[in-house]
């Protein structure tokens, strides 16, 4: 029996077999072979307007489902507007493959119109890239990709395909796997699992450090009977947020530059780390020298290269987190509350995480508080900045899969995508992107999709009119000159804005519409953006300055003008110069 | 401190850059690398010589080890391998010279592969130090062009890197 089929076809067939229920792209000439055929195929595929939002939202997908997300982009720009996206993907591990057109193979090398070495530029930036050059390959490529992106430290692979090759006829076959260099490891060593645990039992004051590898191997479950059978206190990262409930007596929440200041001060006196899928990332060590000076330090890493990276490490366990905590947590005995326990709990009463309620003007913490209470069980996405440390910081999270941020590269613009992917993935949960009015409108045209495609997310911008971390930290260390991060409030306007794109759009700006924009909100299944204007001058607290040990975390004040804060006089001057004196 | 690391690679195309990226975008020192075919034409071989500390190298190791491209990685312990270089040198040479040279290279075993009036080709292999050894007595006639491969290095004995 012949299969013979286009590249094209033979594309979307492994796309079929790999379990891709969608898509997120935008064609281009060198596509129109692959866009034809996905014409005459019932894949899913969401028409983005900037290829940059495709990637995100394949993250966001990937992140809320667990599935490896895909995205699509021409030759040439579209290729590289999908480049910051790839090493979002990349810094944070998140499995995803991006397929890129690319000029026929006899052009390549020849400048040819729209061509970009994009597996050049993405190199550093991918687990692993491939050209395609012959369409015999499409299947073999198609089958690694996936694989290499889901299993071990997944990642993101981007899958190069020339015009020619989606063109030209194959037999489709669906070879196995075989690669011969590529061995993700899977399970810990048993003699590193039982040192583990006899250091834990031995250790006095244990903290259980958790990054986003506990996420990605889904070993949440794991990890709970492991600290609860211990009563180990829990402090996650960024990305581990959700791995352990926020909600529980021995979570300490976040660490690092802007956790608690109970995370830090644990760490800072623990005797034992117990760190997994983690990688020990400068935000949350602070000063790697004076970082936990009297612990010893297991590492649990499906990646050996973390390991002894940036720190030394007494107990590498290089493995599958999942494997690995089972099998610790099958080793240790029970363990009661004690000491240790008491003294944390002490520090957590002396230094809660709190801000100043206002009744006047609206506090960004405030707001998190809000859409916690009324949407609890939501998918949260942010953006970066302010807003992305007060959401992880005030909404309290139970659930790895519904708190997704970008977390090593820091891009703005990643929440509002990030949220339209999630949703694709998780139609059944609410999901709100927490935003920024500056990381916003870095990729708001995807407003545009998400309407077009009745993608119904809901957007809470906590709008100070400023950059407002970058702000933050001229406020601090730059003695208030604010060089080039007052954005003002008056343009855009974002209701106007939402409006414009068939979204609904509500505003408050006293606390007291809060709520009533809250539920307005959650009650319309169309896109919906919040524009809640809260006060310019609150600041993230607290806070370890750069280059300080974690334990010299600050309690930075709140607001230093009255309840309006000294950039309310930014914001009039600002007006002044655009409308003149009545326009203020 | 210095170490020498051989990789047994894919031959596939772009592996080559994959490597040098890595070291460059990971502030690793690479002071030098060979490339050149194995038993196996499926497979290439690397000699790689990177400066650093037991850290650095074991860092470099496991970001190789990442590599899907790259099948094996081990260190080559000095005193536990053999390592070999070959360079060709030309040097000025005339007819007052020409002998003085001829001593030199009969007693470092080099070879002589090309001569002219003005001017000789040697062509010598030894471990880096001899070959800097010969280099360093060559000066004096003048060096007009020199080329080195970068070493290449063996486990002793019956051990062996293979895919
Ligand atoms: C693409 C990108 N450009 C610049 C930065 C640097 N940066 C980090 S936070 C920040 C301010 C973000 O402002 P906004 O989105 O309004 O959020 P806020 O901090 O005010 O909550 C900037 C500019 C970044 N992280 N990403």
């Amino acid at each position: 029996m012949s299969n013979k089929m286009t590249g094209a076809q033979a594309v979307l067939e492994s796309l079929k077999r790999e379990g891709v229920d969608v898509v997120f792209g935008l064609p281009g000439g060198v596509l129109l072979p692959l866009y034809d055929a996905i014409y005459q195929s019932d894949l899913h595929h969401i028409l983005v307007r900037h290829e940059q939002g495709a990637a995100h939202m394949a993250d966001g997908y990937a992140r809320a489902t667990g599935k490896v997300g895909v995205c699509i982009a021409t030759s040439g720009p579209g290729a590289t507007n999908l480049v910051t996206g790839i090493a979002n993907a990349y810094m944070d591990s998140v499995p995803m493959v991006a397929i890129t057109g690319q000029v026929n193979t006899w052009l390549i090398g020849k400048d040819a119109f729209q061509e970009a070495d994009i597996t050049g530029i993405t190199l550093p930036i991918t687990k692993h890239n491939y050209l395609l050059r012959s369409a015999k390959d499409i299947t073999r490529v198609f089958r690694e990709a996936f694989y290499i992106a889901r299993t071990g430290r997944p990642g993101p692979v981007l899958i190069d395909l020339p015009r020619d090759v989606t063109v030209d006829e194959v037999e489709f076959t669906w070879p196995e796997v075989s690669l011969p260099g590529y061995h993700p490891s899977f399970k810990a060593h048993e003699m590193q699992i039982k040192k583990a645990a006899k250091a834990l039992m031995e250790a006095e004051r244990p903290v259980i450090y958790v990054g986003g590898g506990v996420k990605y191997a889904a070993a949440h479950r794991e990890l709970y009977s492991l600290a609860t059978k211990i009563n180990a206190p829990v402090t996650t990262t960024l990305m581990g947020i959700g791995c352990f409930p926020e909600d529980h007596p021995l979570s300490l929440g976040m660490l690092g530059m802007h956790g608690t200041k109970y995370a830090n001060y644990a760490i800072q006196e623990s005797d034992l780390i117990l760190a997994v899928g983690a990688r020990f990332d400068d935000r949350v060590t602070g000063k790697i020298s004076s970082f936990a000076p009297r612990a010893k330090i297991v590492h649990i890493d499906v990646d050996p290269a973390e390991v002894g990276k940036n720190v030394r490490v007494d107990i590498p366990v290089v493995g599958d987190a999942k494997n690995a905590l089972e099998g610790l947590e099958k080793e240790v005995s029970p363990k009661p509350k004690g000491a240790w326990n008491e003294k944390i709990d002490g520090w957590r009463k002396d230094h809660p995480l709190t801000y100043i309620p206002d009744m006047t003007i609206i506090k960004p913490q405030y707001v998190i508080e809000k859409l916690c209470e009324l949407a609890p069980d939501a998918i949260i996405t942010t953006e970066v900045g302010q807003n992305q440390m007060w959401a992880a910081q005030f909404f309290v999270h139970k659930d790895p899969q519904k708190f997704i941020s970008s977390g090593g590269l820091g891009t703005m613009g990643y929440g509002f995508p990030a949220a339209i992917g999630a949703k694709m993935g998780r139609p059944e949960c609410e999901v709100i992107d927490i935003a920024g009015d500056g990381s916003f409108l870095m990729n708001s045209q995807e407003l545009a999709t998400a309407v077009v495609n009745d993608i119904p997310v809901k957007i809470a911008i906590l709008n100070n009119g400023c950059l407002g971390m970058v702000r933050q930290w001229q406020e601090l260390f730059f003695e208030k000159r604010y060089s080039a991060t007052i954005l003002g409030r008056t343009s855009p306007d974002f209701v106007k804005l939402a409006e414009a794109y068939g979204a609904v759009g509500l505003r408050a700006t006293k606390p007291s519409e809060v709520e009533p924009v809250i539920r307005a909100a959650l009650a319309t299944d169309r896109p919906t953006l919040m524009d809640f204007i809260v006060n310019p001058a609150e600041k993230v607290s607290p806070m370890v300055p750069a280059g300080a040990t974690i334990s010299e975390i600050l309690e930075l004040e709140w607001c230093d003008e009255g309840h309006i804060g000294h950039l309310e006089k930014h914001y009039s001057d600002q007006r002044k110069a655009i409308f003149g004196e009545e326009g203020c | 401190m210095r170490h020498t690391i051989a990789v047994i690679v894919e031959n596939k195309s772009g592996v080559l850059t994959r490597i040098a990226g890595l070291f460059s975008r990971r502030s690793f020192n690479i002071d030098g690398l060979s490339v050149g075919a194995t038993d196996n034409p499926e497979y290439s071989r690397m000699t790689i010589t990177v400066e650093g500390d037991d850290e650095v190298l074991e860092q470099v190791i496991k970001q190789l080890s990442k590599l899907i491209n790259v099948i094996r990685v081990t260190e080559l312990v000095p005193a536990e391998s053999v390592e070999r270089e070959l360079a060709v040198i030309k040097v000025t040479a005339d007819k007052d010279s020409r002998s003085e040279i001829m001593q030199i290279v009969n007693i470092f075993r080099a070879k002589i592969i090309d001569v002219s009036a003005r001017s000789m080709i040697i062509e010598v292999t030894g471990d880096e130090e001899k070959i800097n050894a010969i280099v360093q007595l060559l000066r004096q006639f003048g060096i007009k062009e020199m080329a080195r491969t970068g070493k290449v290095s063996m486990i002793r004995g019956a051990r062996v890197i293979k895919a």
